[in-house]
């Protein structure tokens, strides 16, 4: 079964967004060693959009590109999940979301690297080293904040409380994962138990009974995303057909 | 040995072109030298980080963007060597930043002026990053060794941003009559302001004549600004745009091109503080240091409290 | 009158006999320095590449790796404390090694041999 056009926007769309996200702490790091950090991650999570862009754009055919994908697609088109679009907040929630997202990825991609669609496969496999590095990362500032000082564990806590309520999408099917033979459903119990680990050692619950926010995959996202996109594809909308 | 006979000794090394290494004895003076010129250009760094990571999330191209933010990371690295070379003098990574939060300590001013448009990411690569190079290479063989070796590993990262604002201006210049005009208004902002960051003239720089003798220096401003100019001439024809600079001319005589007097009421009033973006820049760079504290913190603690768990499980 | 103490980053030699004014005695919570050696490829020694800020080992080395390798630069990373390395003053270099300086005959190009004998 091969995987279709919408689902591999939406892994690209993922990896794009917080990748965005990602770098707007260039240049503004708690730490020049860490500002070096979160922008290799950042540089790899743009990588990992392009693959999957590329990809699609094949598939999609008629000349398409890359930026056309990304630069030329409005608000209700784009498939990311509402967690990866919400704005980067301090260090706590954004290593907290690195970690909560990248676990899902890992989680995903250990998967996809066997799936029928090779080139799915193939670049599941070369990206799944960069997210094994990016949950050691990740991981390793949650249980730093979470062990640190009582400020760094309050705002663990704080990021901890309004994130929640964005990780259950990465969990609910929609039609173009069940359409490329994947079942998100699956990833859950494996992915609660991988994190639990890691929130063990910085000495924090998970939340229960959170309600779970949806829409992004359906292209109902939060009013984040319009403003992500208006500041990131100015310049292919306002000299439209140029070369850059 | 009496403090002559090390300051005799400490020229002779430096005149026989052998390095001084952290431990050496040297002259209070050339290691307050080196501290603020090594620092100054560890600000510089950082600082510059941010009129060019203002466009990451605008870049216009997925390429583009991701060109652009290892670009910038990439002059994280480069203040990161600086200020470990800086440390071998014995201040602290944090004592050199509170001297430039504190408005002790100077960053390029280059960086004070604003990023407007894209093609203002281009020709900084092209014209500032391209005067650094020249100030850089030089700097490969300064007298103090981590310094030297610290610009080395810069200068061979630092072609790479060079290359590439000029291969982004170069698609400019063949595209549209709108990016056409847009690239040539970026070098008419940037070309002065380039011409600036070699500092003062000879006959007004009080830093050049001992920085010379001890090697810390081993062009003077002068030297690299005319170096530099004679390579644009060149390079801009490549562009098919202009110099914004109607006294640009060749000089059969002295086999260099003459060019129009700077501004230095304007460079002195950025030095001062009233560039056009002095306050935010400094502003920015105090947000990140002072948002980040519990950060840092937080991580210290933890290490501390982790070895003290393995010191009890050791016991 | 200056007190000739300074606090040195690489090493534990006393301040009095190596030159310089004193250091700035300024805060200091800056997270410890470490130096990095990185191994270029297999087959060759690990070298002193530069230093860096980290609260523990594990966080040195994968700084290490995001300041010093990002162009391929390592196949294997070293961090040690600056403040653990012990190294021998410039003052002593006349003791340590000049010493070895007239002791040309342990250099193979000292010994004539016939020129039927090669590569030895």
């Amino acid at each position: 079964m091969k995987a279709t056009l919408d689902y591999i926007l939406h892994l690209a769309d993922n990896a794009l967004i917080l990748g965005q996200r990602n770098a707007e702490w260039c240049g503004h790091g708690p730490v020049l060693e860490q500002d070096i950090a979160i922008s290799n991650i950042s540089l790899d999570l743009i990588g990992q959009a392009r693959s999957f862009y590329q990809y699609a754009a094949e598939l999609k055919g008629n000349g398409t590109t890359e930026d056309d994908l990304a630069y030329l697609r409005d608000e209700r088109q784009f498939r990311n999940i509402l967690l990866v679009e919400q704005p980067k907040g301090d260090w706590a929630f954004t290593t907290l979301r690195q970690f909560l997202f990248s676990s899902y990825q890992q989680l995903l991609f250990q998967k996809l690297t066997t799936h029928d669609d090779e080139r799915l496969a193939a670049i599941s496999e070369k990206t799944l080293k960069e997210v094994n590095y990016h949950v050691r990362w990740s991981s390793e500032w949650v249980i730093r904040l979470g062990d640190g000082t009582e400020e760094s564990r309050s705002r663990i806590l704080s990021a901890l409380a309004s994130i929640w309520t964005y990780t259950g999408e990465m969990f609910m099917p929609e039609s173009f994962e069940t359409a490329s033979g994947i079942v998100v459903t699956d990833l859950e119990t494996a992915w609660k138990e991988k994190i639990k680990t890691s929130f063990a050692e910085a000495n924090i619950d998970a939340p229960e009974n959170t309600f779970m926010r949806s829409g992004g995959k359906k292209g109902i996202h939060s009013e984040h995303l319009g403003f992500i996109l208006a500041e990131m594809q100015y310049l292919q909308r306002s000299y439209p057909g140029c070369e850059w | 040995m009496s403090v002559h006979d090390l300051e005799k000794h400490f020229q002779d090394t430096i005149d026989a072109e052998i390095k001084i290494e952290p431990l050496d004895w040297m002259p209070d003076a050339y290691r307050k030298t080196n501290i603020r010129q090594i620092s100054q250009h560890a600000h510089s760094e950082i600082v510059g980080m941010l009129p060019e990571g203002n466009w990451i999330s605008r870049a216009p191209s997925l390429k583009r963007k991701a060109i652009l933010l290892a670009k910038v990371q990439d002059e994280a690295g480069h203040g990161l060597y600086l200020y470990s070379a800086c440390e071998t003098l014995g201040t602290s990574r944090e004592e050199t930043i509170n001297d430039l939060h504190s408005g002790r300590a100077k960053y390029s001013s280059i960086f004070n002026y604003p990023t407007l448009t894209w093609a203002d990411i281009g020709t900084v690569g092209w014209l500032v990053d391209g005067a650094a190079i020249m100030n850089q290479v030089m700097l490969t063989r300064t007298s103090y060794g981590p310094y030297a070796r610290a610009m080395v590993r810069i200068c061979k990262e630092e072609s790479f941003h060079q290359r590439q604002g000029f291969e982004s201006l170069l698609v400019l210049s063949k595209g549209s009559e709108a990016q056409r005009t847009m690239c040539q208004d970026a070098i008419n902002r940037w070309w002065w302001p380039a011409l600036m960051m070699f500092g003062p003239r000879d006959s007004e720089s009080t830093n050049s004549d001992q920085s010379m003798k001890w090697k810390i220096k081993r062009k003077t401003n002068d030297e690299l600004r005319q170096q530099f100019v004679d390579m644009c001439v060149e390079q801009v024809k490549l562009l098919g745009m202009t110099l914004p600079d109607p006294n640009l001319k060749w000089n059969e005589e002295t086999k260099h091109y003459d060019f129009g007097e700077i501004d230095w009421n304007e460079f002195w009033q950025v030095v001062k503080g009233n560039g056009p973006c002095n306050l935010e820049r400094l502003q920015a760079r105090k947000k990140a240091w002072e948002e980040g504290a519990w950060v840092r913190e937080a991580a210290a603690a933890h290490a501390a409290k982790k070895q003290k768990r393995a010191d009890a499980n050791a016991a | 009158m200056k007190s000739y103490i300074r606090r040195f980053f690489y090493g534990d030699i006393p301040g009095q006999e190596t030159g310089g004014a004193p250091a700035p005695q300024g805060p200091k919570n800056d997270w410890p320095l470490w130096e990095v050696f990185i191994r270029s490829k297999q087959g060759l020694d690990h070298k002193h590449v530069g230093s860096l800020h980290a609260t523990d080992a594990q966080m040195a080395i994968e700084n290490a790796r995001d300041v010093y390798t990002r162009r391929q630069e390592g196949v294997s990373i070293w961090v040690v404390k600056s403040q653990d390395i012990h190294a021998s003053r410039p003052e002593e270099s006349g003791e340590l090694y000049d010493p070895a300086a007239d002791k040309i005959y342990r250099h193979p190009t000292f010994y004539d041999l016939p020129d039927e004998i090669n590569h030895m």
